[in-house]
């Protein structure tokens, strides 16, 4: 077990630093910055001195080589943006989308295996109808565009919920309630298929032989099984939203990660891009090692 | 008339399919006394678990539907009760074991929650449940009951999983036992201790113990009565001794004459050469030794069994043969050169002297390829052998020579029985025209009359075209009606190894003797003379 997380950490060290090299030269490649931060009647004088300033006359290489030797103190940089440290800049956005990410999944991962395994339990039935039907609408369902049409509807029409921004609990309803649902709609599949397996494997059949109530069955037998394929599952939804759900922050002008990489993107500040970047990238690392010990811990096959 | 414990009558079930209705038994009654054990015999799709599974409430309606009958056990009708009612009879007071321990135990809690469950589910207190869960766990002989109550099934052996499922069947101290193929997957000492081990606590409980098999030599150890079904109906009833000695029904009759280990043994032939000699061949793992030093030689169209339990290192032997695996020493001659010295350039031209035909010809045959392609796939191969042109023609012949029809060619396999299956994967090695045929418990999956026609099949097929074979396999009486000689392993090493006339008639090791005593017959009275071999040798 723990030589498996140490091999895990291994190749996800690697990753990072294949990552740190692709993100660097291919962040250079979107142009100067000189040419966005300065006035444009800015002289070339004025270019020169910006360029000097911010290293980006060294050749690339040992532009890389600085950097690497910066990254090790923790330090990204400055945002040329913002003239404060990269690293701060991002942290203080992604503390809003680590809870955003966090809340909606909660929410998703509760409705989505007692909907499923429900669902799955009573096959056929109504209740199995909504849920498939519930489950295909929220998988397919264009989330910008879901977006819009709640802020048309509980914010504009309705005047119920903030359009945008944060500041109150009410600001969080509509991003949450978006994010919600293509995660859930996949999630909800996922439960209801991987609980049907279970019902129909050997040892419910035994259970049953045992004269075991049908709640332990569902609950106690069948739904640690099914939880194996619904964990690789709920870990990639939360990378997606870890990463930043760029086109919901968009909308709502949620100041969260994803908005930043755009807005950096944009801008070409590249501290904060490549900052954000190594951020979310160790956020989705140590996701995935909490992926890992949930298998250990449901499957004793991993463990022992 | 006296009232039975349990009694079926005029049993139907049937089951709507994608491919229309099912009827699963018809009009189906026997009975079941305490203290009786009846065996229900029959072929897969005899219907013999259906009545079982009706009685625990395993029959899920729909698509199953029971169209008559009634379970009556101590005067109700088990198939009027609620569910409430048959959920309290499940466990408490008719328990049920399985086939495949392994697959109906919960992986992922513990064994000793497991059993202790079936307590728990009816009301008793968590620490009687565990009391009684460490007092059944020796009882049933599971070695250090305070560790293993805490380990998970896959920890387990095979025949140490039974045990358990046993255990956890007795927790409530059932008035009948249900097993369905409890010893299938068992190798022969071990489902013989299983056996030993249900009778025994048949006496000390007077349970009534139903028994589902497909073995006759199962029925002929341990039931009292048997009923025989077939196509859903049950065709003949009696003792074990009445049906074997004076069967009424032809099918019962066939079902006799199929069961292997009656016919004459063949006599080895001495004379001609051999063409495969190995000498020393190991195979580890790490620090485990799968195969010890293996000495053996194969002449040319003869027929060598290799005969173990699991875990004997017997399909090890194969594997490093044909080079699926690397042995890790030793060397294995044909016709004079080491096969494991060969690269895999040189081994290519080679292998298609030497085919294997493996146990399960559901997984051997590929899913999405026609028959056709299956067998000619060989020729698109080795160029050599035979030119596009007359590809169909010879698929045909090999059809033929392995008793399929010709249209067979353009259909896939999942389209074919089992057995049928297992016809195309030999007409697949034959298409080589192979020198060696190595058959890795080719028939093991097969049921008993089919497994006879698959052996006669081989057996043509050797006489016709002197094919050589390694005959790989657990059940020694296919083995004494097909083997010229037969190598015994243990433990990754030859025990015995002799001409099949001297190993079944005068074995030398005491692992033979052994294996040959817990090996079950169909006829009643050979059967209690094994018995009786079997207990001298345990004492």
């Amino acid at each position: 077990m723990s030589s498996m997380l140490g091999k895990r950490a291994v190749s996800s060290f690697i990753s990072l630093m294949v990552l740190i090299v692709l993100v660097f030269f291919l962040s250079r490649l979107t142009g100067d910055p000189a040419a966005l931060y300065l006035p444009v009647d800015a002289s070339e004088e004025m270019r020169q001195n910006f360029r000097e300033i911010h290293g980006l006359n060294d050749p690339v290489l040992v532009q890389f080589g600085h950097y690497l030797a910066d990254l090790v103190r923790f330090d990204f940089g400055d945002s040329l943006r913002k003239a404060r440290p990269a690293l701060e800049v991002v942290l203080e956005a992604f503390t809003w989308t680590l809870e955003l990410a966090l809340i909606t999944m909660a929410l998703v991962t509760a409705a989505a295996i007692a909907l499923g395994s429900l669902a799955a339990f009573n096959i056929g039935s109504p209740l199995d109808r909504i849920a498939s039907l519930l489950s295909l609408i929220g998988a397919s369902a264009p989330d910008f565009w879901i977006a819009i049409v709640g802020i048309v509807l509980f914010s504009v029409s309705l005047g119920w919920l903030p359009t945008s921004g944060t500041g109150s609990v009410w600001h969080w309803i509509l991003p949450i309630s978006v994010l919600f649902i293509r995660p859930f709609g996949l999630i909800l599949q996922v439960v209801r298929g991987s609980m049907i397996t279970a019902l129909g494997s050997a040892y419910v059949k035994t259970a049953r032989a045992k004269g075991v109530k049908n709640r332990p069955i569902i609950f106690v037998h069948t739904l640690r099984n099914a939880m194996l394929p619904v964990i690789t599952v709920i870990g990639d939804q939360a990378a997606a939203l870890l990463n930043g759900a760029v086109v919901v922050e968009t909308i709502f002008g949620f100041p969260g990660v994803g908005k930043l990489m755009i807005d950096s993107i944009l801008q070409r500040d590249f501290n904060v891009i490549l900052a954000a970047i190594m951020v979310t990238a160790l956020a989705i690392f140590v996701m995935n090692l909490l992926i890992d010990i949930a298998y250990a811990l449901l499957d004793p096959r991993i463990r022992t | 008339m006296a009232e039975h414990l349990l009694e079926v009558r005029d049993l139907s079930v049937r089951f709507h399919t994608a491919r229309g209705v099912v009827n699963a038994v018809n009009g189906i009654s026997w009975h079941l006394d305490r203290g009786e054990t009846l065996a229900i015999l029959g072929e897969s799709g005899s219907g013999k678990s259906v009545s079982a599974s009706a009685i625990m409430n395993l029959i899920d309606c729909p698509p199953g539907e029971i169209t008559s009958g009634q379970i009556l056990f101590e005067g109700r009708d088990l198939l009027t009760l609620g569910g409430e009612a048959r959920r309290e009879i499940n466990g408490r007071r008719i328990a049920m074991i399985f086939q495949d321990p392994l697959s109906h135990l919960n992986p992922v809690y513990p064994v000793g929650w497991q059993i202790a469950e079936a307590g728990m589910a009816h009301g008793e207190s968590r620490h009687d449940a565990y009391a009684r869960t460490l007092e059944l766990m020796r009882r049933v002989g599971i070695p250090e009951p305070d560790a293993a109550m805490k380990k998970y099934p896959h920890q387990f052996s095979g025949g140490q999983r039974q045990r358990l499922m046993i255990a956890m069947a007795l927790v409530l101290k059932p008035d009948i036992l249900i097993a369905d193929e409890p010893t299938t997957a068992l190798d022969v000492t071990v489902q013989a201790e299983v056996l030993s081990l249900l009778e025994e606590l048949q006496e000390e409980t007077g349970m009534g113990l139903l028994l589902i098999t497909h073995d006759l030599g199962v029925v002929a150890e341990a039931a009292d009565r048997a009923v025989v079904m077939q196509g859903g109906r049950i065709v003949e009833t009696g003792t074990p001794r009445e049906l074997y000695h004076n069967a009424q029904h032809p099918y019962t009759r066939k079902l006799l004459a199929a069961a292997p280990g009656k016919g004459a043994m063949r006599q080895a032939d001495e004379r001609p050469a051999p063409i495969l000699q190995v000498r020393g061949l190991t195979k580890s793992y790490g620090a485990f030794t799968a195969l010890k030093c293996a000495d053996f030689d194969l002449r040319a169209g003869e027929t060598l069994a290799v005969v173990g339990e699991s875990g004997s290192g017997k399909s090890t032997v194969a594997r490093l043969i044909l080079r699926l695996e690397e042995a890790s020493g030793g060397e294995a001659l044909w016709k004079g050169e080491d096969l494991l010295k060969k690269s895999h350039r040189q081994m290519a031209p080679l292998r298609r002297q030497l085919q294997m035909v493996f146990q399960d010809p559901t997984q051997s045959l590929a899913p999405h390829m026609s028959v056709f392609e299956i067998i000619s796939e060989a020729w698109a191969i080795h160029r050599d052998i035979l030119p596009k042109a007359r590809w169909r023609a010879r698929v045909t012949e090999l059809l033929e020579q392995v008793g399929l029809q010709p249209e067979h060619a353009d259909r896939y396999p999942h389209q074919f029985s089992g057995g049928q299956r297992q016809r195309i994967a030999i007409a697949r090695a034959l298409a080589l025209e192979p020198e060696l045929i190595i058959c890795d418990e080719a028939v093991s999956a097969l049921d008993v009359s089919i497994q006879a026609q698959v052996i006669d099949l081989l057996g043509r097929l050797r006489d016709e075209l002197g094919i050589a074979f390694i005959f790989i396999a657990h059940d020694l009486p296919v083995v004494r009606d097909f083997a010229d000689r037969v190598l015994v392993m243990q433990k990754g090493e030859i025990v015995e190894q002799g001409p099949v006339t001297e190993i079944f008639e005068r074995p030398r090791e005491l692992y033979t003797q052994r294996l040959l005593a817990a090996g079950l017959d169909a006829d009643p009275d050979v059967q209690a003379g094994r018995r009786a071999a079997r207990l001298a040798l345990a004492g």
